[in-house]
Parts: structure tokens; C-alpha cells; sequence
């Protein structure tokens, strides 16, 4: 081994913010369904306090060993909506159980308070929805996702409606907190099953029991190789470099995923090849595209420079790992990352470019700070555009928006810690609620009927 | 298990004398040695065999570390495999 090899290394790590970003362990809860709430309470306790009781000692083992960071140890489980189904009861009594279990096992996030709605309601999915705000409310660990649509099913239109209302009622319930319920919220088109990030991770009904999936990030590492590039060199060169660098990043997440599962006796899953952003500095994605040559993130060129960024990471990763999975692709979290929280200010960047962003990314509108008064009509607006690009294109797309109580563009909504601070920004308030309230389903694309 | 100690700071006399004394102590066997100095500023990867260490590695990591501290050096101790995953294939 060279030197100049092993020293790359740890210049990635102690200078470009390199570090394993989670490593997720899934776990099914099918099996502790069961006809009385309480019951099933206790068995999911028990379940999940057994198969991660060393899920946050082996993570920091790893990370003392290899000296590489592994800077998140998170849980993701079945869907709980299917557990309601089952068990019938208030579903924030499962909310109050999943939270007991993240304070007990040490884990940062655990999520899963799921439920698939894409082309219907069954039994359960109602009564959980309707107990999100509430459930998000009362725990800080707990983090909720909804499917409303895929490419499969089409979109279904009463649950677009339902969760513009949820999303609002989240951040009115948690205004005196920063409206945090609303930030632990993700709304999909094409949820992945196996996706160790948050908040949208759960744990899809055709998994194993219990799997150790892995979420690399490495902004600052593609950044910090791109700036070392003459300006003049061609994109060819540039998604080179950014492939050889991904493909590195990724070995890594593969190395550690593997470790774990060794350690934990635990199938091993998935890499998650995301580049996921924090707000420290230099671990920015909207880095990355300044970098490529654009004086500020969201300046005409951005969706180009995001889509060469998103399929450069997977070209280079999927060599790099035996199984690829989750969301992989660049994440564009507005504040999670210092360089988006930056132009987002300066508003260059703004709703409709990140819209366009979403077309090409691994996910959608994803921490976006808007003004307090937005209606849930909008909101649901919103939703369903992101969910119509995802469903014509065959890729996840996601909302994660927080409608900032009391505040107005301009004002800065500080969540604190890895979910960052969000300016408020600009959102188009044009009325649309026939469209909202017609309810129904939009059809599956063409794009569905690949039999 | 093989493990990388990688050393970096104010070039003086003694450092890798030091740093493979430790080693000795703790029955580690260095495999592999290379360091340069550019500018006054010392830098050296070492290629360990850790296989007969006669403490955790946990402790011996810890060790290098306050070392490091008191010597104004950064010191790290790393598991080899870290650097074989990420640059051969």
C-alpha cells in the first residue's frame, strides 16, 4: 500500500467530512401483530430491544477500530399501519413504544411509522395517518412516512388531500418547537423498502427479518476532488473524477456494512450510494455544483449539473458494492446544506428550481422552510406534483416541507443539529382546491404496463 | 489483524524511534515503514501486525493518541482493511 494512498484517506475523513452516515438495522414486525394493542406493544418492544441491543456499541466500535465516523446507528421497521390493522387502538400507543425503545437502545431516529397508501386505504392506514401529528408530537426519536402513490398504482388523490392536512396540523402542533413534527414527515411516490435515511426509512414487508443497511455520504470527498480540477477540463472529465470518487466512498460503505453484519450476526442488505449533506461546512451537495461552475446553486445549469452529479455517484458506486439499494443518488436537503441554506438566502434558489431538481435526484423536496400561513390545499399541491414527477419517471420522489407557524419569507427556522436551519422560502399561494378536493385516484402511466 | 499507525506533525529527532518503541512494548510487529519530511513536517505510515498485541486495541489506539497529544502530534491507529476496500479492488 502506498502512502499516498493511506494518507488520502485520512485526509478524506479528517478534512472532507467523510463518514459512514448510518448505519440503519431493519426489522420486521409482522410477527408481533397481535389482536390486543398492548400486547402487541410488548412484543414489539421485546423484538426490537433484542436484535439492536448492540447496534449502537458495534457502530462505535467500528468507527474506534477503522477511525472512519459512523456518525448515525438508526432502526427502521414494518410499516405500523399493519400493526393497527391487526390490533385495532390508538396507534400513538405503537409511537409511545418506538420512542421507549430509541431512548433505550441509544439510536438516533427509528422509523417506520409507515403506512402504503398509494392506491387505497385498508384497515389501520386511517386511523395512523390520523394520528401522525399527534404521534410526532409526543415523541422526538419516532419518524413517519406515507406512500401516496407509485408508478404501479397511479396517485391517490383523498390521500394527497389527507396529508396536506397532517403536514399543517404537524407544524401547528409543534409550533412552539420549531415545528419539528413536520420535519420527522416524509410524503413518497415509489418509497423504497430498504432505505436507511431518515425520516423517510421503514422497513418493506418483502424483507428479511432483521438486515443491517448501510448509508455512505461524502459530499466534502467529491467537492474537495472536483476543486482540484482545472476549470477548463470538459464534463467527461468531471463525471470521471466523480465516479472514481464514489466508487471509493462507496467501498467504504460496503467494508463497514459488511463488518457490522458480521458483528451484529445479521444479514447484510443494502449500500445506500447517497450523497447525503450536513451543515457543517464543506460537506454541502450545492458545493459540489458550484463547483462544477456555477456561481450560486440554482442558477440556470443546476438541474444539468445535478442530473451529471446524481448518475455519476451511481456509475461509480455500483461497481463498488454487491448490493445497491435505498434512495442512492445525491440528496438536496434545503437545510441540511450550508451551500442550499446559502443561495436559498440570497434566493437564487427557489421552489420551482428545486421542483425541477427533484426530477433528477434521488428525491424530492426534502427540508424546505415555507411561510406559516400556507394553506393545506397548497401544501397538498404540492405533494401532488412531486408525486406525479416520480410516478412519469419511474424514480422516488418525496415532500418533506414544514410550514413555518408564524413566520414569513425571509425569517430563518433553526431545527438544530443535522436537520439544520431553513430560511423561509417563497411559495407560489395561487388557489387550488377543486383540484384538491376532487379526491379519486390519477391512473398508473403507460409506464406501469411494462408486462 | 493488520493496522496502519499513521503519524504527522513538527519533524524532530526521535519520533519514529519513539513510535516503534511503543510498538515493541506492546509486542506488535511493524511490517512495513515510510515517511518523508516536506517543508519540516513529519509524516510517516507504518504497516503493523497487531496479531500478538498484548492489549485491546481499544487501549493501544488510546495510547498512541495521548502520545501524540503530548508530543504535539497527530497519531492514529487504523484498521488496515479500512485502506484495502477503498483502493483496490
Amino acid at each position: 500500500m502506498q502512502t499516498d494512498k493511506i494518507l488520502e484517506t485520512i485526509k478524506m475523513i479528517d478534512e472532507e467530512c467523510l463518514d459512514i452516515r448510518t448505519i440503519t438495522m431493519g426489522i420486521s414486525l409482522l410477527d408481533c401483530a397481535d389482536p390486543d394493542i398492548h400486547e402487541s406493544c410488548k412484543k414489539v418492544e421485546n423484538k426490537i430491544c433484542r436484535l439492536a441491543k448492540d447496534l449502537v456499541k458495534v457502530g462505535d466500535d467500528i468507527s474506534r477500530e477503522f477511525g472512519i465516523p459512523v456518525v448515525n446507528k438508526r432502526i427502521s421497521v414494518t410499516p405500523i399501519a399493519l400493526l393497527v390493522a391487526a390490533s385495532g387502538g390508538d396507534p400513538v400507543e405503537y409511537a409511545l413504544t418506538l420512542e421507549r425503545c430509541a431512548q433505550k437502545l441509544g439510536v438516533n431516529f427509528i422509523g417506520g411509522y409507515s403506512a402504503l397508501v398509494q392506491k387505497g386505504f385498508a384497515k389501520g392506514d386511517r386511523e395512523l395517518i390520523e394520528s401522525i401529528p399527534r404521534a410526532l408530537t409526543l415523541t422526538q426519536h419516532v419518524c413517519s412516512s406515507v406512500n401516496i402513490g407509485s408508478t404501479k398504482a397511479g396517485i391517490n388523490m383523498d390521500a394527497v388531500k389527507k396529508m396536506g392536512q397532517v403536514v399543517r396540523t404537524c407544524a401547528e402542533m409543534t409550533a412552539d418547537d420549531n415545528c419539528m413534527a413536520a420535519a420527522k414527515l416524509v410524503v413518497f411516490c415509489n418509497a423504497p423498502e430498504d432505505n436507511p435515511f431518515m425520516a423517510g426509512a421503514f422497513h418493506g414487508v418483502g424483507e428479511a427479518d432483521c438486515v443491517i443497511n448501510v448509508g455512505v455520504s461524502g459530499p466534502g470527498v467529491v467537492r474537495a476532488a472536483l476543486a482540484k480540477l482545472d476549470k477548463n477540463a470538459s464534463m467527461d472529465e468531471v463525471a470521471d473524477l466523480i465516479k472514481r470518487t464514489a466508487f471509493k466512498i462507496t467501498r467504504m460503505g460496503q467494508m463497514v456494512g459488511r463488518e457490522a453484519s458480521k458483528r451484529l450476526g445479521v444479514p447484510f442488505g443494502i449500500v445506500d450510494l447517497s450523497l447525503a449533506p450536513t451543515p457543517a461546512i464543506g460537506d454541502s451537495v450545492a458545493y459540489i455544483l458550484e463547483e462544477m461552475g456555477l456561481d450560486t446553486c440554482g442558477a440556470y445549469g443546476t438541474t444539468a449539473c445535478l442530473a451529471l452529479l446524481n448518475d455519476a455517484v451511481k456509475k461509480g458506486g455500483v461497481m463498488a458494492t454487491s448490493h445497491v439499494g435505498g434512495l442512492s443518488g445525491a440528496f438536496i436537503p434545503v437545510s441540511e446544506d450550508a451551500g442550499m441554506i446559502a443561495a436559498a438566502s440570497k434566493g437564487v434558489l427557489t421552489l420551482e428550481k428545486l421542483e425541477a431538481m427533484t426530477a433528477v435526484c434521488s428525491v424530492g423536496l426534502d427540508m424546505i422552510v415555507v411561510d406559516g400561513n400556507t394553506s393545506a390545499e397548497i401544501i397538498s399541491g404540492v405533494i401532488a406534483d412531486e408525486a406525479a414527477i416520480g410516478m412519469v419517471n419511474t424514480k422516488t420522489t418525496a415532500v418533506r416541507i414544514i410550514p413555518a407557524i408564524g413566520k414569513k419569507v425571509g425569517e430563518v427556522l433553526d431545527f438544530g443539529g443535522l436537520l439544520g436551519s431553513g430560511p423561509v422560502i417563497a411559495i407560489n399561494q395561487t388557489g387550488n382546491s377543486i383540484f384538491v378536493n376532487r379526491g379519486g385516484r390519477i391512473p398508473a402511466p403507460l409506464q406501469a404496463l411494462k408486462n | 489483524m493488520k493496522a496502519v499507525i499513521s503519524v504527522i506533525g513538527q519533524d524532530r529527532v526521535g519520533i519514529l524511534a519513539m513510535v516503534a518503541n511503543i510498538c515493541a512494548e506492546h509486542n506488535v510487529n511493524v511490517l512495513e515503514v515510510s515517511q518523508t519530511i516536506v517543508d519540516g513536517v513529519f509524516s510517516m505510515t507504518m504497516i503493523c501486525d497487531l496479531e500478538k498485541l498484548n492489549i485491546t486495541m481499544d487501549d493501544f489506539a488510546s495510547k498512541f493518541e495521548a502520545f501524540g497529544e503530548e508530543n504535539n502530534l497527530v497519531i492514529r491507529v487504523m484498521n488496515y482493511e479500512i485502506f484495502q476496500a477503498m483502493h483496490s479492488i
